[in-house]
């Protein structure tokens, strides 16, 4: 893909110096501390999001022109630590997290799924199933495609971190994720499927520059959990979370692109994750997360963290969505 | 998963308040004994009679708080 365009000092510093040779970056760290300083929130502000995705973006498909090196620039990574501490102190002071969890496999898994439960009220897949109109389903799709077109590779990060069941229930979802051997049922590959049957351009990163800060910020998260061994308890609730609150809004959302005549092929990616993800609730809940809380105790924290992060960023990202379609706007990011 | 997947001794786990996964190598077949496509190598069977896709489970137990006899 290509470098997205600057939207501050930090994302336009990276693109100055990430087309030219690693070890050209001690500008950095101190853009990152301006840009961190000048934020009024950086969870929703645009340069830093931005300016996260592309320093984790190296470590997944790298960008056209830009030397694979950047990827483990002692530079570059002194400044993504920082904007990465700024984010997560950020979360952990915003996010509320269940007390008194017991770390055993059953109250852990009772606790994701009381998190989790289903809520009536609106919703994008209530609005998607009902409402949306053939462009909003358009804006839906390329929301979701900074993610949805490397579902999986963020969390798959933490296999290596992790041993004995919970490392088999991780490798028994992610096995499915990646269509259990056969490419073309990769979710990600399904994803590719609906966007072209959507009339949408399915190649990797075309629409990044669309892509609003607090979307770029649930993907972001993701990253920032995957890559560190100390967050693997958060990548464990992060995907709970994420599976639990996912096979009953695919079946809307299939719904939505039924309702304006989408073909089986461009649903099949919907109708996929309402079976896909029933199954794979079960798993990360009981056997990935609460199999690791029980293994290893100290991590209930993180892992209740993750998935409490997960759903309060998907709730904003909701909300910012909502409120676009609601006033008749593009929930996409335009300007420069 | 495909149907010629290395068999493994099968597995059930009936979920708390939850479905009935079924991990290894068990035939899913309907009244007339005609197999029921199966496309992953683990599946969660409907226990709460409410999902939209029996007999594969969609989550619907969840919305209709099923607490499993």
């Amino acid at each position: 893909m290509k470098l997205p365009h600057p939207r501050g000092p930090l994302s336009a510093t990276l693109d100055d110096v990430l087309y030219a040779q690693p070890g050209s970056g001690a500008r950095l760290a101190e853009a990152a501390r301006l840009a961190l300083e000048s934020a009024s929130d950086v969870v929703t502000d645009d340069d830093v999001q931005l300016s996260l995705y592309v320093m984790y973006e190296l470590a997944y498909r790298g960008f056209d022109d830009v030397p694979p090196d950047w990827e483990w620039d002692p530079d570059l990574l002194h400044a993504r630590a920082l904007v990465e501490h700024s984010f997560e102190q950020e979360l952990r002071r915003r996010v509320e997290v269940p007390r008194g969890i017991a770390p055993d496999r059953a109250s852990v898994a009772a606790a994701l799924f009381a998190m989790t439960a289903p809520t009536p009220g609106p919703s994008v897949a209530r609005f998607v199933a009902k409402r949306a109109s053939r462009r909003q389903l358009e804006e839906f799709l390329v929301l979701r495609s900074i993610y949805q077109l490397k579902e999986a590779d963020p969390h798959t990060w933490t296999i290596p971190r992790l041993t004995g069941r919970p490392k088999a229930a991780l490798v028994e979802i992610q096995a499915d994720e990646y269509g259990g051997g056969v490419a073309d049922r990769m979710h990600c590959a399904l994803f590719a499927q609906t966007m072209r049957g959507a009339g949408l351009d399915a190649e990797y990163g075309t629409y990044v520059d669309q892509i609003p800060a607090v979307t770029l910020a649930g993907t972001n998260l993701m990253s920032l959990f995957g890559l560190h061994r100390r967050l693997r308890g958060a990548t464990a609730g992060h995907l709970a979370a994420f599976e639990m609150t996912s096979s009953l809004p695919n079946r809307l959302y299939g719904d939505g692109f039924r309702r304006h005549g989408f073909d089986a092929a461009t649903t099949l990616y919907f109708d996929e994750h309402v079976e896909a993800d029933a199954v794979h609730e079960q798993i990360a809940g009981r056997e990935l997360a609460g199999e690791l809380a029980q293994q290893e105790p100290e991590l209930c924290g993180d892992i209740l963290f993750g998935a409490a992060a997960c759903l309060y960023l998907d709730d904003l990202v909701g909300e910012h969505t909502l409120s676009a379609w609601a006033a008749d706007v593009s929930a996409l990011r335009v300007g420069p | 998963m495909t149907s010629d997947a290395v068999p493994q001794r099968a597995t059930i786990v009936a979920c708390p308040d939850g479905p009935i996964l079924v991990r290894g190598d068990v035939a899913i077949v309907d009244d007339d004994g005609v197999p029921i496509p199966r496309r992953r190598s683990t599946v969660a069977l409907c226990r709460c009679g409410a999902s939209a896709i029996k007999p594969y489970c969609d989550g619907t137990h969840k919305a209709i708080d099923f607490r499993a006899p």
